[in-house]
């Protein structure tokens, strides 16, 4: 399976790491292609384009990837059971990461709060 | 304030088809939705019965349908919230946080949502035990114990489905029987990883940073049990996304608006079509029927019957 959407996909560990070195905000959701996970990348799609974000770079990680597992592995994932994690990067950390679905208007919400 | 021949609330199957009628006969169409946009469509993963397309992912066929609408020259604004609206006068005027629109005919085909069972611990473990997705979250439930909630054919298949991964699986019903086919029923009292709960409700879903209990009251007695569980799937219908319309078009007991054959509502020139609407079966085929027979009339109430126009 790929991850049929209009964001840039990551696909190796080294690539995230690089990518979180350099930019001070971004937000990764590693998913699958389901009903949970599409609604986040069209608000990341959607968020992106409405030009309001442009400090932030936002992209995707097919999960059952095997370079995914550095997301999967993350100890602020330890306790997630439900498609997509999704994680806010600051500066090279994880800022804040959720669990499953979550809508256009949260998504905007966490970057005011992170970023 | 931006105007339009036909302002569409909802870019789910009904709208979108709504908005390729009327944009392929040259009108100004503009669909406004309060999310991204495509719809329950895209909550559901697989379509194997929509016809001409095989089988399909749902997210696809809404996005082909989005396509399809946006090439023929429609409009289509996602995150789009209503403030309020008018829609008595000729010139129909809808308000969102975003901006102001009006039309010279209203669609509303702003469907549904997955109904939640609306206990405050609910939301707590969205995406740490619970879930409304068997086919996305099952596999982290492999050798767990679960519940499903829920006695319709959704529920009763994710159940079956749900077997491949849990070591047991408890179907939480609050009836004392299934609404779903003979076959479903059959499917799921024939496994022998599921156990049943009849005429029984969630009363809360326990834990700290995960789900690790549900308490379940017996409706009959009241009794409650505390049944030790990693995963809840709740699966229990829809709701329909009318509450902006309460109180400004007529709505049945269930929130459904009501409408005619010809998806007309009770207001002129307004008219609803999908799941939003009441009616029996809702299906990708119906709504999308319903945006075709609505967008058509809505030719119909501006122009006259004259199909030349139409």
């Amino acid at each position: 399976m790929t991850l049929d959407t209009n964001l840039e996909h990551v696909t190796s560990a080294s690539e995230l790491d690089e990518l979180i070195k350099s930019n001070e905000n971004v937000m990764v959701c590693c998913g699958r292609m389901g009903p949970m996970c599409v609604p986040v990348y069209a608000a990341m799609e959607s968020l992106r384009d409405s030009g309001d974000y442009d400090s932030v770079v936002f992209k995707d990680m097919l999960f059952d990837h095997p370079e995914a597992a550095v997301i999967r592995s993350l100890p602020e994932c330890a306790t997630f059971r439900g498609l997509p994690f999704t994680i806010y990067y600051k500066n090279g950390k994880v800022a804040k990461a959720t669990s499953s679905i979550q809508d256009e208007d949260q998504v905007a919400s966490i970057l005011k709060e992170v970023y | 304030m931006d105007s339009y021949d036909t302002l569409i609330i909802g870019a789910g199957p009904a709208g979108l088809t709504a908005g390729i009628y009327l944009s392929r006969a040259r009108q100004n169409v503009l669909i406004l939705d309060s999310g991204s946009g495509g719809g329950q469509v895209t909550l559901t993963h697989a379509v194997a019965n929509y016809p001409g397309t095989g089988e399909t992912f749902g997210y696809k066929l809404a996005s082909e349908m989005k396509k399809q609408a946006v090439g023929f020259g429609c409009k289509v604004l996602t995150n789009q919230k209503i403030r309020s609206m008018e829609l008595e006068a000729d010139k129909k005027i809808i308000r969102t946080e975003k901006g102001d629109y009006s039309g010279k005919t209203v669609i509303i085909a702003a469907g549904g949502r997955p109904r939640t069972l609306g206990i405050d611990s609910e939301k707590k473990f969205q995406g740490t035990g619970i879930s409304y997705c068997a086919t996305c979250d099952g596999d982290f439930f492999t050798d767990e114990d679960i519940i499903v909630v829920g006695g319709g054919n959704s529920a009763l298949e994710e159940a079956v489905s749900l077997t491949q991964y849990a070591k047991s699986v408890t179907i939480v019903h609050q009836f004392d029987h299934f609404q779903g086919y003979p076959h479903a029923i059959n499917a799921a009292e024939e496994n022998p990883k599921i156990t049943f709960m009849m005429e029984s409700l969630v009363d809360d879903f326990l834990g700290e940073e995960t789900l690790t209990a549900a308490r379940i009251r017996d409706k009959e007695s009241g009794e409650t049990t505390e049944l030790s569980i990693t995963g809840a799937f709740i699966l229990i219908g829809y709701v329909p996304g009318s509450e902006p319309f309460s109180g400004v078009i007529e709505l049945n007991g269930r929130g459904e608006i009501v409408t005619d054959e010809d998806m007309s509502t009770n207001l002129k020139g307004v008219f609803a079509a999908g799941d939003i609407r009441a009616k029996k079966f809702r299906q990708i085929t119906t709504a999308v029927s319903d945006g075709t027979i609505a967008a058509l009339n809505a030719m119909e109430f501006m122009y006259g019957a004259d199909p030349d126009k139409i």
